[in-house]
């Protein structure tokens, strides 16, 4: 790999980078925004028009805020425990594939760069390493903290997150089954036409996903390590300035890459129905390089649309669905989701080597059946109380 | 898309990592040096709602949370197995599928051990 291919690399990574922060502060604005709308308030309206400056306004008041570091904690481990959190996360985004590929013509030759900071063989393995690393930053934070209510939320946290990773692990091996590729670039490709979208072949796989990803990123329904009502604040009860700010910023670059995530392994990440239509007229029309490019960048704006989406869509549910109790939460991870997992790799895998791909259909639709017909199953004494 | 990788492909892995450290570095220290500083003997105590701190936060806490940190090791070892069958699947065809499925099998009634156990029952 020569200098000028690692500069472009740069300046990709870069730009990567600082889209992924400017959608982590707008995120936080766009949060409070929803859970307005969703409450019937008007939300943030002050700073700047709509008070769209709110994000700016808050990042500016955390820096000036004092930073404080309790005199029973252990100070280096305080300081590192936000440090990891932020870096796990920003660590994350770099293999996500935002398009297709930017097509430069140089002494006549044709070079494609492909539009991701770092495109390597392995990004499943890679989100997924840096991923668990996360739950460090939480357990060093609130152990260091020295106080009862981060500690027990560092722990509700560790326990959850390494509990749902396992149904998160087992739920993407039915994608890699088809695709036979870690790369995220070659999942996305595989799903060219609409209907080979995973959503589609994998409908259980992507729902156990979904559920995995609210729990990894500590969202409601599954923010037990930070619930008010219990604990304080959760693991962040001692931290203040752009400590806490680190941690609340964290969780929302998470959410963005998750989405992402989500987009790409589920949802044809920047593909979109007629793109190859889209894309030939554009190249018959304005020429080989300028027509691809703007195919590319098409297909960028659908991938985005698609994790805002997505974004939102976890916002909908914060102000939806109340929070779980700890055994509920316990007992969904460990003894539904994980061995639905199981089974859903091995109903896929049984279908692949028929070469059916819409073979989790079947789990689907037993799973609504029962469903349905549990309250006449049950025994009377036990029947669920019948609504009036 | 190129076929074979080389471990110089893997560089702008550091990029991204020094741009990530030095972007956490700047704000620490720029956080650090801004904001106002005043020392309490009650403000540095640890937060309990407002009533005098009880003992040391660092006390025994219940053995489940261990045993879950067991059983993830256990378990995400077993993921971990599934990653290379998975993506080479359809090379190794019905064999593999069925060795899968005996380890999956073995796997599945150490966790029905488990939770007739009771380990991962919470009160």
């Amino acid at each position: 790999m020569d200098l000028t291919v690692l500069l472009v690399k740069g300046l990709i990574i870069l730009v990567i980078f600082g889209i992924t922060l400017l959608i982590a502060t707008y995120s936080t604005y766009a949060e409070r925004k929803v859970a307005a709308f969703l409450q019937d308030r008007l939300g943030p309206n002050r700073a700047g028009p709509f008070g769209l400056l709110q994000p700016i306004a808050d990042a500016g008041k955390m820096f000036f805020k004092e930073d404080f570091i309790p005199a029973q904690a252990s100070k280096w481990l305080f300081i590192l425990g936000p440090c990891l959190a932020m870096l796990t996360a920003l660590m994350s985004s770099a293999v996500i594939p935002f398009g297709d590929s930017i097509r430069l013509a140089w002494d006549g030759t044709n070079y494609d760069i492909p539009m991701q900071a770092i495109e390597i063989n392995i990004g499943v393995l890679y989100i997924f390493g840096v991923v668990s690393l996360g739950v460090y930053g939480i357990m060093v934070g609130g152990w260091a903290s020295n106080n009862k209510f981060s500690l027990l939320g560092a722990i509700r946290a560790a326990s959850q997150n390494i509990s749902y990773e396992i149904a998160l692990g087992l739920s993407l091996i039915a994608i890699l089954m088809m695709t036979g590729s870690l790369s995220l670039r070659a999942i996305v490709n595989e799903q060219a036409t609409f209907f080979e979208w995973n959503v589609f072949t994998q409908p259980l796989g992507f729902i156990i996903f979904l559920t995995c990803a609210f729990a990894e990123c500590n969202r409601t329904p599954f923010d037990l390590p930070e619930c008010e009502t219990e604990l304080v604040g959760g693991y962040h009860t001692e931290y203040s300035s752009m400590k806490l700010g680190f941690y609340l910023f964290a969780e929302y670059i998470n959410m963005f890459v998750s989405s992402a995530f989500i987009s790409s392994l589920y949802f044809g990440g920047y593909h979109y129905p007629f793109m190859n239509a889209v894309h030939d007229g554009l190249t018959g029309s304005l020429g080989e390089i300028a027509g691809h490019n703007i195919a590319t960048a098409i297909g960028t704006v659908v991938f985005f649309a698609k994790i805002f989406f997505f974004i939102f869509f976890f916002m909908w549910v914060r102000w939806t669905i109340p929070r779980f109790r700890y055994d509920q939460l316990m007992n969904l991870g460990w003894k539904s989701l994980i061995p639905l997992s199981i089974l859903n790799v091995v109903v896929t895998g049984a279908g692949l080597l028929y070469d059916i791909k819409y073979t989790t259909w079947l789990i689907v639709v037993v799973m609504v059946v029962l469903a349905l017909t549990s309250n006449a199953r049950a025994p009377k004494s036990q029947a669920a109380p019948q609504r009036a | 898309m190129n076929t074979s990788y080389l471990p110089s492909d893997y560089l702008p892995v550091l990029i991204q990592l020094l741009l990530a450290l030095g972007f956490i570095v700047t704000t620490m220290i720029v956080t650090h040096s801004v904001g106002p500083k005043r020392k309490s003997q009650k403000k540095d105590d640890p937060f309990e709602c407002g009533i005098p701190v009880q003992g040391d936060a660092r006390t025994p806490i219940s053995i489940k949370y261990f045993l879950i940190a067991i059983l993830f090791v256990l378990f995400d070892v077993e993921v971990i197995f599934l990653y290379p069958w998975a993506v080479n699947f359809k090379g190794l065809g019905l064999t593999g599928f069925i060795e899968m499925i005996l380890f999956m099998g073995l796997l599945l009634a150490g966790f029905y051990y488990v939770i007739r156990k009771g380990v991962l029952k919470w009160e």
